[in-house]
């Protein structure tokens, strides 16, 4: 996803000389490009992620598209209130770009893991929250968040993730959900890198006789509410799924959504990581399997929920 | 402008400020009119400012990053005629356009909207770097107060903008030796104020922040020639132009009754 967003930032920055990069002393040759065509115009902003940030406030207050850049968790938890006043309280277009969400710096230790994100900056007020699920999520979801009038915040994955829209590239707009496949039974919600999840869930309950669709929920902030009214009436189970804990997130979003409409018949049951730091090595599979997001953790919890049978559970403490 | 005249805008907006404090029984009224000389000479002085075109691209902005004190931009802006005086009188007034401490674009001629502490300088310094990449000449100004340099925000930014020699920007510091509930310098190692911002690759100096007529030079001043971006330490008194507030840090959050704003006004020519 990194390398389709340097990619694309520099393709946009050619098309339009107010979009400006700022990074926190990361990205190491993955800029440049932009660095050699635009070098007026790119800023490493040094280890110092809350000024970055207001500097950036203060870019857009003058007429520039600033897009900041650095890991997930210094992006987002770091410089939350440089966020909150400088660009969501101004109403500024500034692009926000946190690359490592959730677990995908796993081996890194929970100072970059980045699973309390889309719960801490769907809460600012003017903030758009996308999640891109691929690198083609990625180019689209960055050239609309750069002619948004506010605030937008992207969360992306690392690098050398699959290609999920490999045919035509898909319409694509802030706060619609793209559907990939269609179920009778239940519907998956993913966001973000986990949308590969998501449909290798659906292929292996299918197997089991469940038809499960999948859609890619990329924008959790605004929902979808036509795209949930319609999921929540048809299907017996909806499900979302994150890489991110399941406190606040998108599954906390729709929970929100669906408590202030009662009586829908449709079941939510919320995928994502246990309230809780890992302390142990390992990779992102590895915190996966042990925060509760393994293949099996979603096949199971679905298909139960569609029998409505409790299947036992497995317990991520026994296969480390 | 000439320095008595200088001096006569600051009794007035001092006088404002007495008045919007005991009115809205606000308080901050100390940390406001220890920084009315510094606004005075902006507003008065050479920093290309004009009511007329409070959002003119190639103004000089001034930022009034402790927001705590903007009463004191609130009548600054008001006697320059940015907007009504009678404004003035429904300060902190509910439902009203202003607030206690600023909002965005509450009233013409506020840059920012500023209040947490640390945030004036980092937006300053991308408003002095954008106007590098749009080819614009305008300088910017940020206020600061000494409690807030104790904000690791504000010499992040100090570090940023020295790398790439932002010589348009300027910072002044109010420096008047109290924050909240304590000596500031006590508080936090914060002398020798001028030699840190040297250290960070600043030009400093170090100048009486209750003389407008010398302040205005010095903010005419900038670019200062040196290539770096400019710190001005004023050295200021808290409460500066009442005897009885002077240097009494009561009035952080005090606002005066009807009988101390009279003798407050009488001490400012005005009772």
């Amino acid at each position: 996803m990194r390398n389709a967003f340097a990619a694309e930032l520099t393709r946009l920055a050619g098309e339009d000389d107010r979009v400006v990069l700022l990074s926190g002393d990361i990205g190491n040759r993955l800029f440049d490009e932009f660095k050699g065509r635009y070098p007026r115009r790119f800023f490493n902003c040094g280890v110092a992620e809350a000024n970055m940030v207001g500097v950036a406030g203060g870019m857009a207050l003058s007429g520039l598209r600033p897009v900041t850049y650095t890991i997930n968790s210094f992006m987002t938890a770091r410089c939350l209130e440089q966020i909150r006043l400088d660009i969501c309280y101004h109403r500024s277009p500034v692009v926000i770009v946190g690359v490592g969400a959730g677990l995908c710096y796993a081996s890194l230790g929970a100072t970059h893991h980045s699973l309390e994100d889309i719960g801490t900056l769907r809460l600012l007020p003017h903030m758009t929250v996308v999640c891109p699920g691929d690198p083609v999520e990625v180019r689209l979801a960055l050239r609309a968040a750069l002619v948004h009038p506010g605030p937008v915040y992207l969360r992306l994955g690392k690098k050398g993730e699959p290609v999920v829209h490999a045919g035509a590239t898909p319409g694509f707009q802030m706060g619609r959900g793209i559907r990939l496949r269609d179920g009778r039974d239940a519907c998956i919600l993913g966001t973000g890198n986990v949308l590969p999840l998501a449909l290798e869930a659906a292929r292996a309950l299918e197997a089991r006789g469940v038809s499960v669709g999948v859609v890619s929920l990329h924008t959790v902030k605004p929902l979808d509410e036509g795209l949930l009214d319609e999921a929540f009436r048809g299907l017996k189970v909806v499900a979302t799924l994150e890489e991110h804990s399941l406190l606040g997130g998108l599954g906390g979003a729709v929970a929100e959504w669906l408590a202030d409409r009662p009586g829908l018949p449709g079941r939510l049951v919320r995928l994502g990581t246990a309230d809780t730091f890992l302390h142990e090595a390992g990779g992102q599979d590895h915190a996966r399997r042990r925060l509760g997001l393994a293949l099996e953790d979603v096949v199971d919890r679905i298909a139960e929920a569609v029998d409505g049978v409790a299947h036992p559970r497995r317990d991520p403490g026994r296969d480390r | 402008m000439s320095a008595p005249a200088l001096e006569e805008r600051a009794r007035e907006v001092r006088s404002d400020v007495l008045r919007m404090s005991h009115r809205a029984r606000t308080p901050h009224l100390a940390s406001a009119l220890s920084c009315v000389d510094v606004l005075v000479a902006a507003y008065w002085g050479e920093l290309r400012l004009d009511p007329a075109r409070p959002l003119d691209e190639d103004r000089d902005r001034l930022i009034l990053s402790k927001g705590h004190a903007v009463s004191a931009l609130y009548a600054t802006l008001a006697r320059r005629g940015y907007f009504p005086l009678e404004w003035l009188g429904h300060f902190n007034e509910a439902g009203g356009r202003l607030p206690e401490q600023p909002s965005p674009g509450c009233v013409p001629g506020l840059e920012l909207a500023t209040g947490s502490l640390g945030h004036g300088l980092p937006m300053g310094l991308g408003m002095a770097l954008a106007a590098r990449l749009t080819g614009r000449t305008y300088r910017v100004c940020a206020v600061l107060s000494d409690g807030e340099c104790e904000e690791g925000s504000v010499w992040e930014a100090a570090l940023l903008a020295a790398a790439h020699r932002v010589e348009r920007l300027a910072v002044v510091v109010d420096f008047n030796r109290w924050q909240a509930t304590g000596r500031s310098p006590e508080v936090m190692a914060l002398d020798p104020l001028a030699d840190k911002w040297r250290a960070f690759g600043w030009s400093a100096c170090e100048v009486d922040g209750h003389d407008p007529g010398l302040l205005a030079r010095r903010l005419a001043a900038i670019p200062d020639g040196s290539g770096r971006p400019v710190a001005i330490v004023a050295h200021t008194v808290k409460g500066k132009g009442v005897s009885f507030m002077e240097d009494d840090n009561h009035w952080h959050y005090r606002s005066p009754d009807a009988a101390e704003l009279q003798a407050a006004l009488a001490e400012l020519g005005r009772g």
